[in-house]
């Protein structure tokens, strides 16, 4: 079985992941689960901004975006 | 509907909640939701006000109150800020969270976004947690239908136990049905049953232990298992709120607080299942996902079309373009709509002083009052809405169809890079954006930029945006003598770059100021940066421009007649009142030519923004007015004629540019530096916020002036 962990910010456009981790930290942290970004949770990076950062993600039906440093302290597994 | 007569100018000084309640018998509603549900809609809606609405995410920033009757009874609805949880990371959601608990409501109602009601339902089930007097409004059902989203809202009622009213805010479906589902709940007719949250065993158990010891608390609306969760938390913030709002010390409750650190202790020893704060909000969303599930039906395919015209919008190559080349667009349609109808409005307030001036000859009135009035108070009100008010209402209907349709959020998007390097916020682009209407209202804006560096940062270079009142300088300077003839539409093209470039100087001054800012006085780290891109929405066309045209029309008429008008009498007082044979206005300008002839400009333009401090707009009648004083031109009923004017005093392209430069750089306005003061809450900051701008301004004009200068260009 081969299971792809990475953080966030290296999944490719358009292709879903699921969230195994979140490291941020506590402001950071308290406002990503707010957004529904918990453990399970189906993601997917569907735009990114023309320097690449920031990427807008799809999460729970809404998209937000999140700078490249929040996206690396996201742990996903790629589905 | 876009920034409107109530949130800019004073209006944007508007305070915090105070309840002013009627009588007592007045019933209060509290409105809650997630930022960008319409939410505001629905309050303007049902109270008739007219509080400042777009699509984009935290722009209700000033808590209102509006009131409205049903069925011979009073009621107050409370507008709270959008917040995504009451578990309180921001300001916003503690004056939320506390108004909820503290505030008695009598019923809160809680607006959801039916196109993305999953993540809605967070804060929906921790609203019942709190009251049980709440009711669901699912709101932008219009929008839903338009993607082929379909929700079983019965069924939702039953899972979520509370009422739940379907509306779609912007065209008033629904409304009806919302108030009397408000009476209802309010006078306590129905009574509903909210459907308890369960969280995993362990935390369960540790609730049902604990919540005994709370229980002399909740003599007050509170709920108590969801009181012992926050204790058990440790949420600093309610509990500052309870000891203000109930007088209830808790830490010097002793059996509390021993209750509270068995319960610790306990949670400690299970840390495998995760911190607590994780667990809590897994049980929610896990919650609100299985109720959605089981009463929404989509397809995939509603927001496809969507996606594919973000990402065109946002790519690498077109992004960015777009974005300028739709300012540009706006910008040029903007100068070139307002010229006849400036041109009409001209000939005609002309005409009328013509007349003013026979009617007092007629009534043989003497010379200084006619003069004064006609000539000071009326003219000066007369340039303003000839010049100031066709530009304005042509722009801001625009720019509100933009926002209405969610594009600034994509603005922030695409800027955000740019802002991190600069080392502020990516959502100061939503606060400049405000800033362009006024930007009083672009530093109360501010607040939605959570740490309070960057708000300051926001706030400081918010004035390097021009507002309502400046923007039409820059386009008279810029038809002027950058356009060539301003009859066919080409000859807008050059205004309108000049214009456009005009704005994106501001921009890069803004960022290069807000890193020097992060460098030096500002030091810190960049925070957080999560942006919601709300779906687009399609505006209402007809209804925006319409309503907007004439909100901006009676916004630039009162402030004509507030305070155009008496600047203008003053200014005619400056002009004609004489000490020691030349008037006070000459001696002023006098004072300051030297100094002004560096920047490239006159002490009389000088002192025209000097005396423009009350407001941007007076400047250019003030100049006109000084310059008139002293003798020559008779007639002015267009802007040929104040070319002629402005040459005949000796202006060159020169003087254009660094007065375009100086009014997009100097102090701001009197209502802006008030509005600082309030919000900053602070002399220091609100000085800097004049300096800064001014300095700016002095050190480019003067470089710019001197390069051209020397270069022999001029």
């Amino acid at each position: 079985m081969d299971i792809k962990i990475m953080s966030l910010d290296k999944l490719p456009l358009g292709s879903p992941g699921r969230v195994k981790q979140v490291l941020s930290d506590s402001i950071s942290r308290r406002r990503l689960l707010d957004l529904g970004l918990i453990s399970g949770t189906r993601v997917r990076p569907i735009m990114k901004s023309p320097k690449s950062d920031p990427v807008a993600y799809e999460i729970r039906g809404a998209l937000i975006a999140l700078r490249s440093e929040e996206a690396k302290k996201v742990l996903i597994e790629r589905i | 509907m876009g920034l409107t007569k109530q949130s800019t100018g004073r209006a944007a000084l508007s305070e915090v909640f105070n309840l002013r309640l009627g009588s007592t018998d007045d019933i209060v509603v509290a409105l809650a939701g997630n930022p960008n549900t319409g939410k505001s809609t629905v309050f303007n809606s049902l109270t008739g006000l007219k509080q400042h609405t777009g699509n984009w995410p935290g722009k209700t920033i000033t808590n209102a109150q509006g009131t409205y009757s049903y069925q011979n009874k009073s009621y107050i609805l409370v507008d709270l800020p959008g917040t995504y949880s009451l578990l309180a990371s921001s300001v916003e959601e503690e004056l939320a969270r506390d108004f909820i608990c503290f505030g008695n409501p009598d019923a809160t109602v809680v607006v959801a976004d039916a196109t993305c009601l999953e993540r809605n339902l967070n804060l929906v089930l921790q609203i019942t947690e709190i009251t049980s007097r709440v009711i669901l409004c699912v709101n932008l059902m219009d929008e839903a239908r338009r993607k082929n989203i379909s929700l079983k809202l019965d069924r939702l009622s039953d899972l979520l136990g509370i009422p739940v009213v379907a509306t779609a805010a912007r065209s008033g479906q629904g409304l009806d049905e919302l108030k009397a589902t408000i009476a209802k709940v309010a006078s306590g007719k129905v009574r509903p049953k909210p459907v308890k949250i369960t969280y995993d065993n362990d935390l369960e158990a540790l609730i049902s232990e604990f919540e005994p010891l709370i229980q002399p608390i909740g003599g007050h609306e509170l709920n108590s298992s969801w009181l012992a969760l926050r204790l058990l938390e440790g949420d600093e913030s309610l509990l500052r709120s309870i000891k203000d709002q109930l007088a209830y010390n808790l830490a010097e409750d002793e059996k509390l607080q021993e209750g509270l650190a068995r319960a610790r202790a306990r949670l400690d020893e299970n840390k495998g299942l995760g911190d607590l704060r994780d667990r809590i909000v897994t049980s929610l969303v896990k919650t609100a996902e299985s109720v959605s599930k089981r009463v929404i039906t989509s397809s995939e395919k509603a927001s496809y079309m969507d996606r594919k015209i973000d990402r065109i919008l946002t790519s690498k190559t077109f992004g960015i373009p777009i974005m300028i080349g739709l300012l540009g667009l706006i910008f040029w349609i903007t100068i070139e709509g307002a010229n006849i109808p400036s041109e009409l409005l001209a000939k005609g307030l002309f005409f009328i002083e013509e007349r003013l001036l026979y009617i007092f000859d007629q009534l043989a009135s003497p010379v200084w009052l006619k003069d004064m009035l006609v000539l000071g108070v009326y003219r000066t009100l007369a340039w303003v809405v000839s010049v100031m008010l066709p530009p304005m209402a042509i722009f801001f209907p625009l720019f509100t169809l933009l926002e209405d349709l969610g594009y600034l959020p994509r603005v922030a998007f695409m800027l955000d890079y740019y802002f991190k390097r600069a080392c502020a916020h990516g959502k100061q682009a939503l606060t400049m954006c405000m800033g362009f209407g006024c930007n009083a209202a672009g530093v109360v804006a501010c607040r939605i930029i959570d740490s309070p560096r960057e708000r300051l940062i926001a706030t400081i270079t918010n004035n390097f945006v021009p507002c309502n009142g400046r923007f039409p300088i820059l386009i008279a300077m810029a038809s002027i003598f950058i356009g060539g003839s301003l009859a066919s539409g080409l000859g807008s093209l050059l205004p309108s770059l000049a214009v456009l470039a005009s704005i994106i100087l501001g921009v890069i001054i803004t960022l290069f100021v807000s890193k020097l800012l992060s460098k030096t006085i500002l030091k810190g780290l960049p925070s957080s940066f999560t942006l919601e891109l709300p779906p687009y929405r399609r505006p209402q066309v007809g209804r925006v421009l319409v309503r907007s045209l004439l909100d901006r029309t009676l916004f630039v008429l009162a402030r004509a007649i507030m305070v155009a008008a008496p600047a203008g009498l003053i200014i005619w007082l400056m002009a004609n009142v004489k000490a020691g044979g030349i008037s006070l206005l000459d001696h002023g300008a006098g004072f300051l030519d030297p100094f002004a002839r560096l920047l490239g400009m006159d002490g009389y333009i000088i002192l025209a923004f000097i005396l423009g401090l009350p407001a941007n707009e007076i400047v250019i009648p003030i100049i006109i007015m000084s310059y008139m004083a002293t003798g020559n031109i008779l007639e002015l009923d267009s802007l040929d004629a104040l070319r002629e004017l402005l040459v005949a005093k000796g202006w060159t392209w020169l003087t254009a540019i660094c007065t375009m430069i100086f009014t997009l750089n100097h102090w701001p306005c009197g209502t802006t530096l008030f509005t600082i003061r309030k919000e900053t809450q602070s002399l220091k900051w609100t000085l800097l916020s004049f300096a800064i701008p001014t300095i700016t301004g002095i050190i480019i004009c003067f470089l710019v002036a001197s390069g051209a200068r020397l270069l022999g260009l001029v």
